[in-house]
């Protein structure tokens, strides 16, 4: 799937997780992305972020912080 | 003429509340027998009550008393004179008389009058047989008049044909005012009026116009009401009164109206709207009376058709292949790029028995949770945001309560041509003295209409909405309007605190989001107090607060609100969506969506996933599915090959129609059920006819959580129901299903969803309806939810921060169009514009503001160009100021107009809900709306290639 697509969800995602968890938002963030996300969609962005992480250059840090925890999943 | 079958009581019966408290009951005598009715009892009804039916013509329970007819006179011991009973209140002690020699006297005088100036052709009359008139004459034994015929009358009356659903012959009025105060009282359009004096007397529309022209909408609540053969539908001329008839409830909008669906043999003759329906109470709009030409429609699509590619030509094929092929055609996309690699997609226009068994399908016989509703794309906020806030996500009241409201916000939401017959109620009780706030960017309907008005219109600027929700909140917050001890008790405290400090920050004030919302802070200040001042305060929103980027936060925002001012959890308050198609509430609730089973349970939850995997008797998957627009991005990168779409047209509805059909294009094998070739079908490689809501059994869930009976009136035109299909494929694809009619799947869903759990067809047919939670705690069903206690236990407040949309103006594309609907036509229009209702609207216009329009050199009538980042189309201009400077606006009934070529697919955060009310676009006059059509898509193919 797009990759930058994908960014610009997280990245709306965080901002919402941002003002609602504080420093809890890359978690918040992480949790609704396991709950909502199709497992393709999670991979997707998670093998983006280890091996390119450049092409996330546009991901906010709280959305960066949220795929860090997800990639120690997988 | 009410529906066939329908015994009048009369006169309605007295309000239900009182201020005073419990009701108090009044015994009287009637003709020697003991009555006990509650105080406010017209004589007329309680004498109905007791089966002593008195004669009437001006009188019907769905109007107030009028006293004009002098039929109904009746004695009562101790009175002088002869009262009308439909006038007069009942008294304890009271004796009365209904029948007596004088009285007939009375009666027949009256008869011969009416009968002076009435053709005496009954049989040849479309209303022979089903005409109060007729009746009262027979009943009296009035054949004949003493003042003869040969006087002035009105036989040569007009005859207005102009409605294409219904006529007017004044030869048979007999100037009861039924229809004029079926007109104010029901339908609060105030269309008709009686015009002249004495013998000169006459009902017309409007300013003595033809129907068609005038101010009426077509709701038929005229012909309800007529007493005689007046006002009727031209299908009953055309047929016949019926016969027989069953009742049903509509497809339409989510109100969810019940209907006498009445039969001449098999043909349809009308839809007669149920004064026994809970949601409706006998009233009926435009779509749901008149519109369901479409079931008999001549585009309907009866044979099976396959074909290897989208280019090839359709191959009819017979029941066996198609499915065959199907099943065939899935196992080889499973086989060859995983069992993840096909998916689902129910409708909200279906039964909760065909969608629960299509999303059983594609978990249980696919083996994936790629499962997804059109609700998808327009209340799958409304799903995340209640159910985080307050525990559950559906609406949490009855229609009925907004008759127990004192303040209403309608936010984002049309009610007057989205969801017709709500909008009457919500009249009537504005009427009574509520009062109205209205937050849209458009001035829509209720703004202002025959006798009602808003006292705050926050016109507000498309995208704005939790700016201007906060700025409401910080109003009430700052303000100490709040209601503590209601929080206290029933919210968790940390969340209202954390909320609080945040909705106080004066960022939030409506001064300092003034420029953001465009919305003059007095305005926001006024309407927040007023509605936080209320005794019950209520809101009602649409998708003009899902289909937006913070589509969920401002559901959360309301229900904030809704949980500071106390306002949830009785009668006259609440938070309430209203849903856009008959059984949105219904497909939410069976499990369409992919992370979740029916009644709102995460698949990841290991106790009820294994409930279901008991049940179905297969492992089923804990990860959550693909969404819609997920299912587009996945097809366009290979990854998800093919689709089973049980009736939706995604091709249309969907955002961003390119991209649309760019994946569905990508995908192997595309499966529409359906009742015509939609746009969606020019992609698909299989098309399984689909079945009417006229064909088939099951049940709709409408906005307020009722679940109502959907009974076939007639076979389903291509052999198989919808729920039959989903079975023929899954048994094809070796996972046997064998229900021999929906009730047994009810059963199923009753017995794997708690709040399902008490519903059964024996309770339904034998309640009417039933509004759930439905189960050991609520046998009968749960007209308000959250009474005393949240569903989620403690509500909770969320910080809902004001975040811009990134669909946001520019120099390039300056306007913001938002998208909507109109009263006579319905969604992507593929029923509605298969009926007469195209008279009224036959195309998609862009509405534009004089302002906009005379800087881009546009008139009224002018084809203008509209060109978003992602599309472009054409469409006719309206220019009017409905819409602010800066706002366009167009619905979205005709594929031709190509709305949602220029919709993007900018979304929801939590949801993936498209933006469809946020477009940036620019508007200019085109000459030739074909060339520059073409020339647009020759620059878009070249923008996508480079």
């Amino acid at each position: 799937m797009n990759v930058e697509r994908l960014v610009a969800m997280v990245n709306d995602i965080a901002a919402f997780f941002v003002g609602e968890a504080g420093p809890g938002a890359p978690a918040a963030v992480a949790n609704h992305l396991r709950r909502f996300w199709d497992p393709r969609m999670r991979s997707q962005i998670v093998e983006a972020y280890r091996s390119d992480p450049s092409s996330l250059r546009d991901l906010s840090d709280t959305g960066r912080a949220a795929i860090a925890e997800l990639s120690k999943e997988t | 003429m009410y529906a066939k079958g329908y015994r009048d009581l009369g006169t309605p019966a007295p309000a239900a509340r009182t201020l005073q408290g419990p009701r108090t009951m009044v015994t009287l005598e009637i003709d020697g027998a003991s009555v006990t009715v509650p105080e406010g009892t017209s004589i007329m009804r309680a004498a109905a009550l007791a089966s002593r039916d008195i004669p009437k013509l001006c009188a019907t329970d769905s109007l107030k008393s009028f006293g004009s007819c002098r039929l109904c006179l009746v004695e009562i011991e101790g009175r002088r004179g002869y009262p009308a009973s439909c006038t007069t209140p009942v008294a304890d002690g009271m004796k009365v008389r209904t029948e007596s020699a004088k009285l007939t006297g009375l009666r027949r005088n009256v008869m011969e009058l009416y009968i002076s100036d009435h053709p005496l052709d009954c049989v040849t009359c479309p209303a022979n047989g089903h005409c109060e008139l007729q009746d009262m004459a027979e009943r009296l034994d009035v054949t004949s008049t003493r003042y003869g015929l040969a006087g002035a009358n009105h036989h040569e009356g007009e005859h207005d044909a102009s409605n294409p659903y219904f006529q007017f012959d004044q030869s048979l009025c007999i100037v009861c005012s039924r229809c004029v105060r079926a007109c104010d009282e029901v339908q609060g359009t105030f269309a008709l009026t009686i015009q002249g004096r004495g013998f000169a007397s006459q009902v017309v529309a409007s300013a003595h116009e033809p129907f068609l022209q005038s101010e009426c909408v077509s709701c038929g609540q005229c012909i309800e009401a007529c007493p005689t053969g007046a006002l009727l539908e031209k299908s009953v001329v055309r047929h016949g009164t019926a016969e027989r008839a069953v009742t049903t409830t509509c497809a339409y909008c989510g109100v969810g109206c019940s209907f006498d669906v009445e039969l001449k043999n098999e043909q349809v003759v009308r839809m007669a709207p149920d004064r026994n329906g809970h949601a409706n109470h006998g009233h009926a709009c435009v779509k749901g009376r008149f519109a369901f030409g479409y079931a008999t429609h001549a585009d309907r699509a009866l044979k099976p058709m396959i074909r290897a590619k989208i280019t090839d030509p359709w191959r009819e094929v017979g029941w066996e292949e198609a499915i065959d092929h199907t099943a065939r055609e899935f196992r080889r996309l499973q086989e060859t790029y995983g069992a993840d690699s096909i998916g689902g997609i129910t409708s909200s226009r279906c039964t909760n028995e065909e969608t629960f068994l299509v999303q059983k399908l594609v978990r249980a016989a696919f083996g994936t949770n790629n499962v997804d509703t059109c609700a998808r794309v327009c209340h799958s906020p409304t799903g995340y945001g209640l159910k985080s806030t307050i525990g559950e996500s559906a609406g949490t009241q009855a229609f009925d309560s907004v008759m127990a409201s004192d303040v209403v916000i309608v936010v984002g939401a049309n009610p007057t041509e989205g969801h017709p017959v709500f909008a009457s109620r919500l009249k009537q009780r504005m009427r009574q003295g509520a009062t109205l706030i209205v937050i849209d960017p458009r001035t829509i309907g209720l703004v202002r209409a025959p006798h009602i008005a808003a006292d705050y219109h926050l016109q507000l600027r498309p995208g704005t909405n939790v700016a201007v929700i906060n700025a409401l909140s910080h109003v009430i917050v700052t303000g100490g309007l709040t209601r503590d001890a209601y929080v206290s008790e029933r919210c968790e405290l940390d969340s209202y605190q954390k909320w609080k400090k945040f909705i106080a920050e004066p960022r939030n004030s409506p001064e300092a989001t003034q420029s953001i919302t465009g919305v003059p802070a007095a305005l926001v200040r006024g309407a927040a107090r007023l509605y936080a001042s209320a005794p019950n305060g209520a809101i009602y929103y649409g998708l003009g607060v899902t289909e937006h980027s913070q589509g969920t936060t401002m559901v959360m925002a309301i229900a904030n609100l809704a949980m500071a001012t106390g306002n949830l959890g009785r009668e006259g308050v609440g938070v309430n969506p209203l849903r856009g198609q008959n059984n949105v509430q219904g497909s939410c609730d069976m499990g369409s969506f992919p992370h979740e089973f029916s009644g709102y349970r995460h698949v990841s939850d290991p106790a009820v996933r294994g409930a279901f995997e008991s049940k179905w008797g297969v492992r089923l998957k804990s990860e959550p599915g693909l969404r819609i627009p997920n299912m587009f991005d996945a097809a366009l990168d290979g990854s998800f090959k093919g689709v089973y779409v049980q009736g939706e047209d995604i091709a249309q509805s969907d955002p961003n129609t390119n991209h649309v059909t760019a994946a569905l294009t990508a995908m192997e094998c595309v499966v529409v059920q359906d009742l015509f070739l939609n746009e969606t079908a020019k992609y698909a490689h299989v098309f399984l006819p689909g079945s009417s809501f006229l064909e088939k059994d099951g049940t709709f869930t409408n906005a307020e959580r009722r679940i109502s009976r959907v009974r076939k009136v007639m076979e389903p035109r291509a052999g198989f129901q919808d729920w039959e299909v989903t079975m023929l494929i899954s048994n094809a694809l070796g996972y046997p299903m064998r229900y021999r009619h929906p009730s047994e799947i009810m059963d199923e869903i009753a017995s794997l969803t708690p709040t399902f759990a008490g519903v059964t067809y024996e309770k339904l047919d034998r309640l009417g309806s039933i509004q759930w939670p439905c189960n050991d705690e609520a046998p009968e069903g749960t007209p308000t939810m959250h009474v005393g206690t949240f569903v989620r236990g403690k509500g909770k407040f969320f910080v809902t921060e004001y975040v811009p949309t990134t669909e946001s103006p520019s120099a390039e594309y300056p306007l913001v169009l938002t998208t909507g609907r109109i009263l006579t036509q319905y969604n992507v229009g593929a029923q509605t514009r298969r009926t007469e209702n195209v008279v009224w609207h036959s195309e998609d216009v862009l509405e534009i503001h004089p302002h906009d329009a005379e800087t881009r050199g546009i008139a009224d009538g002018d084809w203008v160009g509209i060109t978003s980042r992602v599309g472009s189309t054409v469409l006719r201009a309206d220019v009017t100021d409905r819409v602010q400077p800066g706002v366009v606006y167009t619905t979205f009934h005709f594929p031709e107009s190509g709305a949602n070529v220029v919709t993007t697919e900018n979304s929801d955060w939590a949801t993936n809900c498209p933006e469809y009310k946020v477009t940036a676009v620019e508007a200019i006059r085109v000459a030739h709306p074909a060339e520059w059509r073409a020339r647009q898509e020759i620059d878009l193919r070249h923008t996508i290639h480079a």
